[in-house]
C-alpha cells in the first residue's frame, strides 16, 4: 500500500492503489531472477550447461571412438589415455564423454515420457473427478506400494534387459509419482473460481485445460520434472550398476562404475588408478547434485513460502 | 493525536504506554513498514477499539502491546511501558512470565488457535497454573465459573471435550474465559467475532463484554466493523496504513468524527436505494429442492427476480442462498422443480443449456482473486467473453474492451495487467467487465462487496446501481450484510436452513412485524449505537 | 464400536488388500514370459519332454486364477517355490528350494538394515528436530546444503568413497562384507561397517529433511502462535503442544525412510558382496530365475506395505479428532 495521498472527494478507482509493480518484459524478469540467485544456483546452471554441451558435442569432444579397444587393459594415466583404460582397454575418458551423451539422454527421453503418462493421466483425472479418477487413482496406490526399484528388477527379469525396455519400464513406474503430483496441483486449480467461470461460459474442457489450468501448474511441474530426472538419472545409474540396466558396449556411467570397481584396491600404490572408477560415480553425483540446487532456487522463487519440497 | 488526553490524566493509573511504535514486515527480499510511529495509551480497566481496514496494521499494533512481533517482523523504534517496565528491553523469558498471566490474547480463529491434542480445560488453566498463581483444582473450578459466567452451555462438563467437539462461538467463549483464568489486567481481542455469524456474534459480545466489566479488565478490541466497536469500547483509535487517523472517546467518535477517513468508514451505511416494484419476472426458481449428494440443502424455495430489478437473498452461512445461485447457473442440476428464464423452464444441467442462456446469466464472484486466472491480462480476461459470445476479433474488440473498461470507471491502461497488479476493488470492477462483456440480462452477484474494504464497497455498489440504472441489467445479489441489503436492493428474499423465510419489497421486509428468524437476524445487526447492545440484551431478555 | 477401531480394522483391510493385488501383479509377472522360456532355462539341448516336464511343474497347463491361488496359498505355508537354477537339459534336478536360499540370506539383510537403523533413526530425528529449531541458522544452512548434497548421490558412489579411504588408503575396515552365521558378534559388525555407514549416510540425510519439514510445518500452525502468547517456554511448547501433534507426520517420516533402506539395501549389498538377498535378487534377475525373484520382490513388497500401514495406524491412533468424536 502506499501514502493516503487522494481525497475522498476526488476518489476514482483507476486511482486505487494495488500492488503496482513496475512492468518488465519476460527476458527481463528472468533475468532480474537470475541476477539474484544464490550461488548454489549459479553452479548448478553451470554445471547442467557443461552436461549438455558435452553430451551434444560427444564425437568431437571424445579422443577416441565410443567401444575403441586398445591393447592394454587398466593402462594407467598418461598423455594417450588421460584417464587411463578399462578392463578390456577402452578409453576412460572417452566412454566419460559418450556416456554422459547415453547416460542423460535414456533418463532425460525417460522422464519426458513419464510425463507425458503421469501427467496426461493426472490432469484427466483432475478435471473428472468420477469413476476414473478412482480407478486410475487406485492403481497408482497399488503401483506404488511395490519400491519403484524392485519393481523394475522383477520387470526386467522377464523382459530382457535393452535401452527401449529400460526407458518403458521406468517411465511407466515413475508416471506414478507425476500422476500424483499432477492431480494434486490440478485439483487445487480446478476448484477455483475462474474455471468455475469458464464453465459458466460454456468453455470446451479442452479450452479450459489450456488455458485455465496448464498455466497455473506448470511451476510446480516443472519443478517436479528436475526432481524426477534426477531421480530416473540415479535409477539407471543404479540398474546399470547393478548390471541389468544399459548393456555393453554402449558407454555408461553406472556400468563403467561396476566394471572398473576392482581398481579401487590399488589406491595404495596408484593414487589414480584408484580414483579411476569413482569418476563416473563422481560425474552422476555433480549432476543431480546440480540439478537438485537448481530445483532447490526455483521452487524457493516460485513459491515464495515453500520451505521444503 | 487529536484528543488531548493528558492535563488531568494521572500517571498511576496507566496500564500500557507504547510510545512511538515502529515496525517492518519482510516480503519481497525487503523490509517494508508496517507500523510508523504509532502512539498508544491505556488506563486501567479501559476498553480501546483499535479499527481500520485490511493492512492498516491493526492486529500487528495489538499484538505489539504485548510486546510481540509475529514471525517475519520486526520492532525498529518505540518502547512498550506495560505498568513502568518497557516490554522491549527485558529479556525473552521475562517478558513470557507476564504473558497468559498479566497480558491474554484472543484469537480471530478459535478453531486454528485451540491445540486440538489437549482438552479445553487443560488449556483453559495452563497460564494460571504455570505462574502457580492458584493449585490446579482451584483454576478447575474458577474456569468452570468462567464457563458459566460466559453462558457457555453445560459448564460443568464442557472442559472435557476437545476443541473439534464444540462450535465456533462457544470456542470463542471458551477462548476468552482462557484469556481471563489468571486475571490478566489487560487483553487484547483480536478480531474475535469476524468469522462469526451475525446472531452468533451478539451473544459472544455479550458475553465478552460482560465478563471483561465484571472483573475490570483493561483490553484493546481490534476489528473493522465499527458498529461492533461501538458495542465493547470506552474509546477508539483509527488506524490507516500503519498510522493513526485520530482517537476519542466512543460516543465522541461516533456523533462527531474530526476526518473524512473515518467519516467514510461508514459511508457506505447511508447509501440507500429508492425501491421500486415490478411485476415483470425474469428470472424465477420454483419449488426447488436441490442437495449435495445425501445433504439436503435445499427444500422447495420460490425466489422471484423481477426484470431489471434488484432481489437481496439474505441469511447466515449455511442457509442455502450460495447453493441457490448453483442451481440457477445449472452447476448443481436440483433434485426436483425448476428455473424459468424469461418464461423458459432451463434445462437443468449446465451442459444442455444453449450459448446464449449460458450468456444472458452472468455470475460475480466473493472473491475476486481466485475468480480470474492470474496467468491473463485483463485484455485476455474481458476479451475471452467478447470473442466466445460476439465472435468479434481484431480492433471491434479492442474497441469493445475499451468501451467495458471506461464502464468500469477503468481505463485502457490497465490493458496489460496481470490480476495480481490490481488492487481488490479494481479487482472485483474487472470481474464487472467480464460480466458486462457477455451482455447479460441477469447477474448473480454473491457477496461481492464483503471482501472489500468499506470506501472500495461503496465505490462498486454505486457503480452497480448505476449500471443498472443504464443498461436495465437484473441483479440477485447475495449477501449476509444488512446494511448492503439497504443499499443495494428493491426487494429482499430472507432464507434460513435451506428455506424462504419471506420474499417481499424492502421496505416491507425491514419494517415490522417481522417472522421470528427476520426478527432475530434483523436484531442481530450491530448498529451504530453504543447502546444498541445493552438495548437488544435488555428487550430480548424481557420478552 | 469406538471410531478408532473402525477406522483402524478399514486401513488394516485396504492393506491386506494391497498385498493380494501387490502379489497377484508379482505372480503374473510368469504369464507375461515368452513361450520358448523353457529352453531357455533348460538350455537348446533339452529335449521336448523335459520342456514339457517343465512347463507342467510350473503349472503353464492350468488357468492363471486356479495356479495363483495355488502359489499363494503355498507362500502362505512359507513354500516359496523352487528355483530354476541347478536344472540342465536332461531333465536332472538338482534345483533348491526357494525359501532354503531366502533364509540365511534374509536374516542377514534384517541384520545389515537393524544395525543402520538403530543408528540412523535417533540420530535423524535428533537432526532434523534441532535443524527446525534454529532454523536459518548457519547450523541449519550447513544441515541443509550437506544433506542436499548427500541425497543426490548415488549410493555406490557413497560407498566406493567409503571403501577408497577406510579401506583401501586406509584399511580400519574389510572392503568385503562376507559374514557367516559362526561369526562372533563383535566381527560381524566389523564386517558390515562400511556397508551401515553408507546406508546411514544416505538415510539420514533423507529423514532428516523431511523431519525439518515437517516440525516447521507443525510450529507454523496458529495454536503454536497462542502457546507462546500464553506464555509457554520453548521446552514446553515443543514437549507440550507441538510433540502430541507431531507423532503422525514422524511415524510418516520413518516408515518411508525404512522403507527407503530396504530398496537402499539392494545396490549397497551389491557393492559390500554382503550376503542379503538384495544381492540374491540382483543375482536372479541376471541369470532370471524367476521364482528367486518373485519371492525377493514378494518379501520387499511386504515389507514396504507393512511399514506404510504402521505409520498410518499410529497417525490413526494419535489423532485427537479421531480419539474423540463429536
Amino acid at each position: 500500500m502506499s501514502e493516503p495521498t487522494e481525497e475522498l472527494s476526488t476518489y476514482t478507482a483507476a486511482a486505487e492503489v494495488g500492488a503496482v509493480r513496475v512492468r518488465r518484459g519476460r527476458f527481463e524478469r528472468w533475468w532480474l531472477a537470475l541476477k539474484k540467485a544464490p550461488l548454489s544456483a549459479w553452479f548448478g546452471m553451470i554445471v547442467i550447461a557443461a552436461y549438455v554441451f558435452v553430451a551434444v558435442f560427444a564425437p568431437w569432444l571424445a579422443p577416441y571412438g565410443e567401444a575403441e579397444i586398445f591393447r592394454t587393459p587398466f593402462a594407467p594415466w598418461d598423455e594417450t589415455h588421460r584417464f587411463g583404460t578399462d578392463q578390456i582397454g577402452r578409453d576412460i575418458l572417452t566412454r566419460l564423454i559418450y556416456g554422459a551423451r547415453n547416460t542423460m539422454g535414456i533418463a532425460l527421453v525417460t522422464t519426458l515420457l513419464s510425463f507425458l503418462i503421469g501427467g496426461g493421466l493426472g490432469l484427466v483425472a483432475a478435471i473428472n473427478r468420477s469413476w476414473l479418477d478412482q480407478l486410475l487413482s487406485r492403481s497408482v496406490d497399488v503401483l506404488m506400494a511395490i519400491p519403484s526399484l524392485i519393481f523394475a528388477l522383477m520387470l526386467l527379469s522377464i523382459f530382457k534387459p535393452s535401452v527401449l525396455s529400460l526407458i518403458f519400464i521406468i517411465a511407466v513406474l515413475d508416471s506414478t509419482r507425476v500422476f500424483r503430483l499432477t492431480r494434486s496441483v490440478a485439483i487445487n486449480v480446478v476448484v477455483m473460481d475462474y474455471v468455475e467461470a469458464a464453465k459458466l461460459r460454456g468453455e470446451r474442457l479442452g479450452w479450459i485445460m489450456r488455458h485455465e489450468i496448464l498455466p497455473n501448474i506448470m511451476p510446480p511441474l516443472v519443478a517436479e520434472f528436475g526432481l524426477r530426472f534426477s531421480f530416473v538419472f540415479l535409477t539407471i545409474a543404479a540398474l546399470s550398476f547393478l548390471g541389468v540396466g544399459i548393456q555393453p558396449p554402449t558407454a555408461d556411467w553406472g556400468s563403467m562404475v561396476r566394471d572398473n570397481a576392482s581398481m579401487i584396491q590399488f589406491a595404495q600404490y596408484d593414487f589414480k588408478a584408484g580414483i579411476t572408477p569413482l569418476l563416473p560415480a563422481a560425474a552422476i553425483g555433480l549432476l543431480t547434485v546440480a540439478v537438485n540446487f537448481v530445483v532447490d532456487w526455483f521452487l524457493h522463487k516460485t513459491s515464495g513460502l515453500r520451505d521444503e519440497h | 493525536m487529536s484528543i488531548d488526553n493528558g492535563a488531568d490524566e494521572q500517571n498511576s493509573d496507566i496500564l500500557l504506554d507504547m510510545r512511538n511504535i515502529h515496525i517492518e514486515g519482510f516480503s519481497d527480499e525487503q523490509w517494508h513498514p508496517i507500523i510508523k510511529g504509532v502512539d498508544l495509551q491505556l488506563k486501567r480497566g479501559q476498553i480501546m477499539g483499535l479499527i481500520g481496514e485490511s493492512g492498516a496494521g491493526k492486529s500487528t499494533l495489538g499484538l505489539a502491546a504485548m510486546g510481540f512481533a509475529r514471525a517475519g517482523c520486526r520492532f525498529t523504534q518505540g518502547e512498550v511501558n506495560f505498568e513502568g517496565t518497557d516490554l522491549l528491553k527485558i529479556k525473552p523469558s521475562q517478558r513470557r512470565k507476564l504473558w497468559g498471566t498479566s497480558i491474554a490474547y484472543v484469537a480471530q480463529s478459535a478453531a486454528a488457535a485451540f491445540n486440538p491434542a489437549h482438552r479445553l480445560i487443560e488449556q483453559t488453566i495452563e497460564s494460571a497454573t504455570r505462574s502457580s498463581m492458584r493449585p490446579d483444582n482451584d483454576s478447575r473450578a474458577d474456569a468452570i465459573e468462567l464457563y458459566r459466567s460466559l453462558q457457555l452451555p453445560d459448564p460443568d462438563s464442557i472442559g472435557l471435550r476437545y476443541p473439534h467437539q464444540v462450535s465456533g462461538g462457544q470456542l470463542q467463549r471458551v477462548m476468552t474465559a482462557m484469556a481471563m483464568s489468571a486475571r490478566p489486567d489487560l487483553i487484547i481481542f483480536d478480531e474475535p467475532t469476524t468469522a462469526l455469524d451475525v446472531t452468533t456474534q451478539v451473544e459472544v459480545l455479550a458475553s465478552m463484554r460482560q465478563i471483561v466489566e465484571q472483573h475490570n479488565t483493561a483490553a484493546i478490541y481490534i476489528t473493522h466493523d465499527l458498529a461492533v466497536v461501538a458495542q465493547m469500547a470506552d474509546v477508539i483509535k483509527v488506524l490507516r496504513y500503519g498510522e493513526e487517523v485520530e482517537q476519542a472517546d466512543t460516543r465522541t467518535m461516533l456523533s462527531d468524527p474530526k476526518q473524512d477517513y473515518t467519516r467514510s468508514l461508514w459511508s457506505v451505511r447511508s447509501l440507500e436505494k429508492a425501491e421500486a416494484k415490478s411485476e415483470d419476472i425474469v428470472l424465477s426458481m420454483q419449488d426447488v429442492h436441490a442437495a449435495y449428494g445425501k445433504v439436503k440443502v435445499l427444500h422447495g424455495i420460490d425466489i422471484n427476480l423481477p426484470r431489471g430489478k434488484t432481489v437481496a437473498v439474505v441469511g447466515e452461512s449455511g442457509s442455502g442462498k450460495s447453493t441457490a445461485a448453483r442451481v440457477i447457473t445449472g452447476l448443481l442440476p436440483p433434485e426436483s422443480g425448476s428455473v424459468h428464464f424469461n418464461g423458459e423452464a432451463l434445462p437443468p444441467a449446465l451442459n444442455a443449456r444453449t450459448p446464449d442462456q449460458l450468456r444472458k446469466i452472468q455470475m460475480i464472484y466473493q472473491m475476486a482473486d481466485t475468480a480470474m486466472n492470474p496467468r491473463q491480462t485483463v485484455e485476455q480476461i474481458i476479451g475471452r467473453p467478447i470473442s466466445l459470445y460476439h465472435g468479434l476479433s481484431g480492433k471491434q474488440k479492442a474497441a469493445r474492451i475499451t468501451e467495458l473498461l471506461h464502464m468500469i470507471e477503468l481505463d485502457e491502461s490497465f490493458l496489460d495487467r496481470l490480476p495480481a497488479e490490481l488492487s481488490g476493488g479494481q479487482k472485483q470492477r474487472i470481474c464487472i467487465a467480464r460480466a458486462l462483456a457477455a451482455e447479460p440480462d441477469v447477474i448473480i452477484c454473491d457477496e461481492v462487496t464483503s471482501a472489500l474494504d468499506q470506501i472500495v464497497q461503496e465505490g462498486i455498489l454505486k457503480l452497480l446501481l448505476r449500471l443498472q440504472e443504464q443498461y436495465g441489467y437484473s441483479y440477485l445479489f447475495i449477501t449476509h450484510d444488512i446494511a448492503t441489503v439497504k443499499a443495494i436492493s428493491d426487494e429482499i428474499v430472507v432464507m434460513y436452513q435451506g428455506e424462504v423465510v419471506e420474499q417481499g419489497l424492502k421496505s416491507d421486509i425491514l419494517s415490522p412485524p417481522f417472522p421470528e428468524y427476520t426478527d432475530l437476524l434483523l436484531s442481530s445487526v450491530p448498529e451504530m449505537d453504543p447502546d444498541w447492545l445493552s438495548n437488544l440484551l435488555n428487550a430480548r431478555t424481557a420478552s | 464400536m469406538h471410531p478408532v477401531f473402525i477406522t483402524i480394522i478399514k486401513r488394516l483391510g485396504l492393506g491386506v488388500l494391497t498385498l493380494l493385488v501387490v502379489s497377484a501383479i508379482i505372480f503374473s509377472s510368469v504369464t507375461m514370459l515368452p513361450g520358448d522360456f523353457g529352453e531357455a532355462v533348460l538350455g537348446q539341448a533339452a529335449t521336448e519332454e523335459t520342456v514339457a516336464a517343465f512347463r507342467e511343474e510350473l503349472g503353464l497347463d492350468k488357468p492363471a486364477v486356479v495356479r495363483y491361488f495355488e502359489w499363494a496359498g503355498a507362500v502362505l505355508k512359507g513354500d516359496l517355490g523352487t528355483s530354476f537354477s541347478g536344472r540342465s537339459a536332461s531333465g536332472s534336478d538338482r534345483s533348491r528350494s526357494v525359501a532354503e536360499m531366502i533364509g540365511p540370506r534374509l536374516k542377514n539383510t534384517l541384520f545389515l538394515a537393524g544395525v543402520t537403523a538403530i543408528i540412523a533413526v535417533p540420530l535423524a530425528i535428533l537432526l532434523g528436530l534441532s535443524a527446525a529449531l534454529f532454523r536459518n541458522s548457519w547450523y541449519d544452512r550447513t544441515v541443509n546444503a550437506t544433506t542436499l548434497t548427500t541425497i543426490s548421490m548415488p549410493e555406490f558412489f557413497v560407498a566406493y568413497v567409503l571403501i577408497l579411504f577406510f579401506s583401501s588408503l586406509w584399511n580400519v575396515f574389510p572392503s568385503l562384507a562376507t559374514v557367516d552365521p559362526s561369526m562372533p558378534l563383535g566381527e560381524r559388525l566389523n564386517r558390515i561397517a562400511l556397508p551401515a555407514i553408507t546406508l546411514t549416510l544416505v538415510i539420514v540425510a533423507h529423514m532428516m529433511r523431511m523431519t525439518r519439514a515437517a516440525i516447521i510445518n507443525l510450529l507454523a500452525s496458529p495454536y503454536i502462535e497462542m502457546a507462546r502468547l500464553k506464555g509457554a517456554s520453548r521446552t514446553e511448547i515443543i514437549l507440550k503442544h507441538a510433540l502430541p501433534n507431531a507423532w503422525a507426520p514422524i511415524a510418516t517420516v520413518i516408515a518411508f525412510n525404512l522403507a527407503y533402506l530396504v530398496v537402499g539395501v539392494v545396490v549397497v549389498e551389491v557393492v559390500f558382496v554382503y550376503p542379503g538377498i538384495g544381492q540374491l535378487m540382483v543375482d536372479s534377475v541376471s541369470s532370471r530365475d524367476i521364482p528367486v525373484v518373485q519371492a525377493c520382490a514378494l518379501i520387499f513388497a511386504g515389507t514396504y506395505i507393512i511399514l506404510n500401514l504402521v505409520a498410518d495406524i499410529i497417525g490413526i491412533v494419535t489423532n485427537p479428532r479421531l480419539l474423540h468424536p463429536r
